[in-house]
């Protein structure tokens, strides 16, 4: 209790302890169920796009239930960065490779020369590698909008 | 002038409205959507891909030049407003902390 009373008198104002366990709790799943989502595209309605979006989201909630610093203690502005443009690297790199490989652009069953999985595995195995892409691409780039936007360019203060 | 821009966008309007009396009905399977590359899609893709959802292997697969430019305008338009938007932190702050 004394515990719980002395967290309380720190938070400032705008900030509930209620809604801040809540989503401590809740970040794990949502990220987990973002790369569910972007890896079961095969199988079920999802992909990149999705996925990367409930990706972002889930840094998005942090920002706004703690703030802004704290949800970039977990991804720094630099690594964002980094996997936004790897992101966008994968997709175009993958459809550069199959040229590379004799094949034509964006057909990957050309990749089968790199790596013998058959014509098409190599169909499926290329959708996957790309939809790895676009949710790092979409991940990334959700997140720096709300940051950039919600702190007023400086990414010191956030909403 | 406010009078001459209603006009312009109803006679737009109507001249969309009169074009849309001319596509085929809702769902109809012999409109020319659905007879030419449907048609392949539904019956091929598995075989082709492996892929039992069809519409991931339309957009990873079929359309990935559309697929690979729309992840790119979205990666521009961050990019865009990243640069724009982010600035340093100024120097009578940096002294402070």
């Amino acid at each position: 209790m004394k515990l719980l009373q002395e967290r309380t008198a720190k938070l400032r104002v705008g900030e509930s302890l209620i809604i801040q366990t809540a989503v401590r709790i809740m970040v794990p799943f949502i990220q987990l169920f973002g790369l569910y989502v972007i890896v079961h595209g095969h199988y079920s309605p999802g992909g990149g796009f999705q996925g990367g979006v409930v990706l972002g989201a889930s840094f998005v909630l942090l920002a706004l239930a703690f703030d802004q610093k704290f949800s970039m203690k977990y991804m720094s502005e630099k690594a964002n960065g980094v996997l936004g443009n790897v992101g966008a690297l994968i997709y175009t790199g993958t459809a550069a490779l199959c040229a590379i490989f004799g094949g034509l652009f964006l057909d990957y069953s050309a990749l089968d020369k790199l790596i013998p999985l058959g014509p098409v595995g190599w169909r499926s195995f290329g959708i996957f590698i790309v939809e790895v892409g676009v949710g790092l691409a979409v991940m990334s780039i959700m997140a720096a909008l709300f940051w950039v936007l919600g702190s007023n360019g400086d990414m010191e203060e956030g909403l | 002038m406010k009078a001459l821009a209603l006009l312009t966008t109803l006679i737009t309007g109507a001249i969309l409205l009169y074009g849309t009396m001319d596509f085929p009905a809702f769902g109809d399977p012999q409109s020319p959507a659905a007879i030419h590359l449907s048609a392949y899609f539904i019956e091929e893709a598995v075989h082709e891909t492996h892929v039992p959802n069809l519409v991931t292997a339309v957009l990873g697969d079929y359309r990935g030049y559309d697929t690979m430019f729309e992840t790119v305008v979205i990666y521009c338009a961050g990019l865009a407003v990243v640069s724009v938007l982010r600035k340093k932190r100024s120097k009578t702050q940096e002294n402070k902390s």
